[in-house]
């Protein structure tokens, strides 16, 4: 309990869980901007592993840092399109096409990867971002630009989503696509966009991970993150400033759990530390998403003319 | 003046005609009502009309202008306003952000709230129609809902505004509302298309009435010209006995002893606001009682209770004086007929062919199954059986039951349930959404279902419907079941209130001596 206590007083401690938090931030707020609009992508896992990957590819091939960014948002867009494509056009089942891109996106960028390194043993290293010493502020200052780019794309969202034409039409969408429909809004036009728009947020959460927590790219470096946002918006019920928060409390019972790994000593397996966030976050989600109000009509494909 | 011209409209799809060469006109502060059977045309003509589907042939103009085809902003802007039957508001969003949906341009980086609001409630003074601004709308009645799809229609400066099958979904009282704000819209000079098929309203609140058949405009002309069975005639191309007509009005053997005894039944609904209280009710055989209510006061959740597919909390069910257990297979082993009110999802199963659907509830019966195999020859022939008793159109038994028409489908689960020979009908909206001829056999048959010595319980919401078929009626309102009282007992007005959940003057109105 003591070392709890000493830990809440380290700012080192804190820096992680920003740090952490960071491209759970990018893609939660991605996930909500698609189910605000009704629709649900799993492909976020394999999105953030294309943003990952090219992010990265594009820095060490001489791109800059911004310019990797921007490669890894048109990834994730290009890719949103894709899904957009297939569940919104066609429309296909939302869960069997979000899961394919998962897995497409993640093994193209393996094969590339491959196709481009065919043997190296360890992963090349690319200059990455650097924290914002200038800022002068305790833990903010030891984040990275990208950091500083999520916390303020929270209340750019809410104020999209509450407070103009077009997040009140995004909003509609999700509940009631008709409704949209009948006041000459093109339905499909405006999921399409929004899955776009989540999904280049989603690459650019993948491109954190390459471009300022770590400095190169390896395999299975996205572990599940993309799951978590998932599970985190239900826990945020759909909202910007409850997601933040989501994000937050997972990256802090995680970077709880890497300390406590390291000081818990060999008394317990790591693996039980390991597996801390993710229970924690299955009660925080059980206690929370039973009174969620689910967008109405997440899921639900909509095809003109019909009811 | 002319607000609307319709001329030489036609549209096919494929083999069918639906709108053959329709011309019509509305003037300014003038109320059209269309008249049509399902299938008439209606619903395609208002699909033109608002730039959804393109016509074949013919033009609209709408205040002199031409206007352009298949351009649904285009209809708004020039002022049509349509208020659908299922309306198309966003539950979870405030009436505002319902009415401003779609009114600012989609680019713009701020919306205009305050600016909003205050032309929301001026139109909102200005026509009577009170609301709530800041309420989510799911938290409205259905009569507010209505009127928020009136102000929204409003609020886009409808001139022209058509609602189709406005009063289905509301209780008298809130249908005498409508008309008067229909009535002031009119003398601020709005123009009105009326969509229904309840004869009575259409005289009511119509300076003039067309109707359509099979894509046609079979009649024009004013509506003190008209008359109720004119109008009948002209929908449905003959004549049709007056529904009144098919009451049996006591000359049944309504036995003493009660065939279904409901004692006490509590239960909650999947939405937490629908649940039951204490509902009790005794049916004998060889009545019709029907259990009236504005939709969303419990009534579905009884219906689902007594086919045995929600479990009540308290309470039990009595069946020819035997308990008996809510489940479904129980229910269907007791003899009970089961008429669900969806019949599409809940009824039948769209993808299996209209035989194995005939068979559904008794598939494991002797006669459909030796050893748990199908017997297929047998289906087949008790299908066309069904099929040839109880009028069900249909060109092969092979097509899945979905190509049906509902009134089809719903003669087929009539015809099941009934030929089984039923001690017990329970009916949910037998006759929702069908045309007359439909409706007419339907009645029919439960009448002569109750005749035979079973006992009907029809829950509906139709009003006429019940008034038509019932010996006794029973008022649903906020999931408690009021006294079964004879249908003599009960004027519209009456039924109207306590469907409303006013404090009971029905009950005992004859008790309180003036």
């Amino acid at each position: 309990m003591n070392e709890f206590l000493t830990l809440l007083g380290d700012a080192e401690f804190w820096i992680a869980v920003l740090r952490i938090a960071t491209p759970l931030i990018f893609g939660t707020l991605g996930v909500l901007l698609c189910e605000r609009a009704g629709v649900l992508n799993l492909g976020i896992e394999g999105i953030l592993v294309a943003g990952a990957f090219l992010g990265w590819l594009t820095v060490y091939s001489g791109g800059g840092l911004w310019l990797g960014v921007l490669v890894a948002a048109i990834a994730g867009g290009v890719l949103g399109a894709l899904h957009a494509l297939l569940v919104v056009r066609l429309p296909l089942s939302q869960h069997v096409a979000g899961l394919g891109i998962t897995l497409f996106a993640t093994s193209l960028s393996y094969f590339a990867y491959r196709v481009v390194f065919p043997k190296v043993d360890s992963p090349p290293k690319i200059e990455p971002f650097q924290p914002m010493e200038w800022l002068g502020l305790p833990i903010l200052s030891a984040q990275t630009p990208l950091t500083l780019l999520a916390i303020l794309l929270v209340p750019a969202l809410w104020y999209v989503l509450t407070r103009t034409p077009l997040g009140l039409a995004i909003r509609a969408v999700g509940e009631s696509p008709h409704a949209v429909e009948a006041q000459g809004i093109n339905v499909m036009h405006l999921r399409t966009g929004a899955v776009v728009a989540g999904s280049a947020l989603m690459g650019v959460a993948g491109s954190f991970l390459t471009l300022s927590a770590f400095n190169s790219f390896f395999f299975n470096m996205v572990n599940g993150r993309g799951w978590i946002c998932v599970a985190l918006i239900v826990f945020a019920s759909w909202r910007p400033g409850k997601a933040l928060l989501g994000a937050l409390l997972f990256a802090f019972f995680d970077a709880a759990q890497l300390r406590l790994q390291q000081s818990g000593g060999g008394a317990l397996p790591y693996q039980l530390y390991l597996m801390l966030p993710y229970v924690l976050s299955i009660v925080a989600l059980v206690l929370v998403a039973r009174k969620a109000a689910y967008p109405q009509a997440l899921m639900q494909p909509y095809v003109k003319g019909s009811r | 003046m002319n607000a609307l011209t319709l001329s030489h409209i036609s549209k096919r799809f494929g083999e069918l005609v639906a709108n053959d060469d329709i011309s019509l006109s509305l003037d300014k502060g003038e109320v059209l009502a269309l008249l049509g059977e399902n299938g008439a045309g209606k619903s395609t003509l208002m699909n033109i009309l608002f730039g959804h589907y393109v016509a074949d042939s013919g033009s609209i103009s709408v205040f002199g202008d031409v206007l352009p085809p298949g351009d649904p902003r285009a209809a708004i802007a020039r002022g049509l306003g349509m208020v659908h039957q299922h309306f198309t508001l966003a539950d979870n969003l405030s009436v505002l952000d319902n009415v401003m949906l779609g009114t600012e341009s989609i680019t713009r980086m701020r919306t205009s709230r305050a600016e909003a609001l205050a032309r929301l409630r001026s139109l909102a003074e200005r026509f009577g129609l009170q609301i709530n601004a800041d309420a989510l709308v799911r938290s409205l009645a259905v009569g507010e809902k209505q009127r928020v799809e009136i102000l929204k229609a409003l609020y886009r400066g409808a001139r022209i505004l058509i609602l189709d099958e406005p009063t289905s979904v509301l209780t008298p009282q809130e249908a005498t509302q409508l008309f008067a704000t229909l009535r002031q819209l009119v003398a601020e000079g709005l123009s009105i298309i009326f969509i229904s098929h309840k004869l009575d309203e259409v005289l009511a609140i119509s300076h003039r009435v067309a109707v359509l058949r099979s894509g046609k405009l079979v009649f024009e002309g004013p509506t003190q010209s008209a008359t109720k069975s004119s109008l009948a005639r002209a929908m449905i191309g003959r004549d049709v006995e007056s529904s009144g007509e098919s009451r049996a009005d006591g000359r049944r053997a309504i036995s003493e002893k009660p065939t279904l005894l409901i004692e006490k039944i509590s239960a909650q609904g999947e939405d937490a606001r629908i649940s039951l209280h204490d509902v009790s009710l005794a049916l004998r055989a060889g009545e019709i009682v029907a259990i009236a209510g504005v939709s969303g006061n419990g009534q579905s959740l009884l219906a689902d209770v007594l086919f045995g597919v929600e479990r009540p909390i308290a309470g039990h069910v009595q069946l020819n004086g035997e308990p008996v257990a809510l489940n479904a297979s129980a229910m269907v082993k007791a003899g009970v007929a089961r008429v669900p009110e969806d019949r599409q999802h809940v009824g039948s199963v769209g993808d299996l062919s209209v035989w194995e659907n005939a068979i559904l509830p008794r598939v494991s019966d002797a006669r459909f199954s030796n050893m748990g195999l199908l017997k297929s020859n047998a289906a087949r022939g008790y299908t066309r059986e069904l099929v040839s008793k109880f009028d069900v159109r249909l060109s092969s038994i092979e097509h899945p039951i979905r190509k049906l028409s509902g009134g089809n489908i719903q003669k087929l689960l009539l015809g099941r349930e009934l030929s089984e020979s039923p001690t017990l009908i329970v009916a949910a909206q037998p006759t929702w959404g069908l045309d007359v001829g439909a409706v007419s056999f339907i009645h029919e048959e439960l009448s002569r279902a109750a005749a035979r010595g079973a006992a009907v319980l029809l829950i509906s919401e139709d009003l006429d419907e019940v008034f038509a078929l019932a010996d006794r009626i029973a008022v649903m309102s906020r999931g408690r079941l009021g006294k079964a009282l004879p249908t003599g007992h009960w004027t519209l007005e009456s039924l109207g209130l306590a469907m409303a959940g006013e404090p009971s003057e029905h009950a005992g109105a004859d008790n309180h001596a003036a």
